[in-house]
């Protein structure tokens, strides 16, 4: 079977946007930390329960981005195919 | 033929060139993001037509109508969210925060009507971070001088300065970026999806990714933009 090298390179551009996509784990673990406490905070206080919500959804959002940066490195590499 | 060049040629993601213009000599295309952003532009225009002309028609001595009860529900809220994080220094902001505000919430949910959302083009996304950071740059000059502006590059020491311009700098980058790649994964995410499916189940199952991608995803986007960008002009007004 013969390879080109073209074809070559667009194989690795697949493995290297699946590892860009491992940056997902990072914002998942901060994520549910973030609702943990939430649930937390909400089980101590039940009153804030909208102030919490509000609070948890904006900075899961934040956090939300350091995933999203591997997302977009990941497209890169499939869709613009920067290296071929 | 390999198969991801296959695969990309099948997917649609809705960026389409409708005509192209030579100007000085290089080639420019007008896309589809022109066109969406003209259309939630205009639409946005054709809705504050209406609410003028509501409100400038309002008698103080009867009931507001429907349309206009909307209208001041929606105000409303913008003042009340503005007010919340920016205190006193609010009205200053009020005009530019609610437009954004405004813009960014159409342009995210305008998916749901069949356009391409003009958030995911970085071309529109970066300028709303460029002129967030230059609302950011100018207050700080503003109200801390030139001086607190040199004293909070140098924070705790001096020899800090570079990582403090690297942190300045990264503001617009990461605010637009944040921005782009949420609206920009929901849109390839359904393409994928519309792809993926065969042609009459496109009809029911994509309306809840919809519903999630463009609405909520969007709505939260929203929020956090106009959020940080008040959060960041706060901290450059500081406490006078």
């Amino acid at each position: 079977m013969n390879i080109s090298g073209e074809e070559f390179i667009l194989g690795c551009s697949a493995i290297g946007a699946g590892l860009a996509v491992i940056a997902g784990i990072g914002p998942g673990i901060g994520q549910g930390i973030a609702a943990g406490h939430a649930a937390a905070a909400v089980g101590r206080n039940p009153g804030a329960k909208s102030d919490v919500t509000g609070t948890m959804l904006l900075g899961q959002a934040v956090a939300e981005t350091t995933g999203l940066y591997g997302l977009l490195v990941a497209m890169l590499l499939l869709f613009v195919k920067p290296l071929v | 033929m390999n198969p991801i060049l296959l695969a990309g040629e099948d997917l649609d993601f809705m960026i389409h060139g409708i005509f192209s213009y030579n100007l000085f000599g290089q080639e420019l295309w007008i896309t589809t993001t022109h066109v969406c952003t003209l259309l939630v532009m205009l639409a946005i225009l054709i809705f504050c037509i209406f609410a003028n002309r509501a409100i400038k028609n309002a008698d103080p001595d009867k009931e507001p109508g429907t349309f206009q009860n909307i209208v001041e529900l929606i105000v409303e809220m913008l003042d009340n969210m503005i007010t919340g994080v920016m205190g006193k220094s609010a009205p200053k902001f009020l005009n530019y925060i609610s437009t954004i505000f405004i813009f960014i919430l159409i342009s995210n949910i305008s998916g749901i009507f069949g356009l391409r959302a003009p958030t995911a083009d970085y071309g529109v996304t970066l300028p709303l971070g460029l002129i967030s950071f230059g609302l950011i740059f100018f207050n700080k000059i503003k109200y801390q001088k030139v001086s607190g502006f040199i004293k909070g590059l140098c924070d705790p020491w001096p020899f800090w300065a570079p990582i403090n311009i690297i942190g300045d700098i990264a503001v617009p980058i990461s605010l637009s970026l944040r921005l782009f790649a949420n609206v920009l994964s929901g849109t390839v995410m359904l393409a994928l999806v519309y792809g993926l499916l065969p042609i009459f189940v496109k009809i029911g199952i994509p309306a809840v990714l919809h519903a999630y991608l463009d609405l909520f995803s969007g709505a939260i986007q929203t929020y956090v933009f106009c959020m940080l960008t008040m959060t960041y002009v706060t901290d450059a007004i500081g406490d006078n």
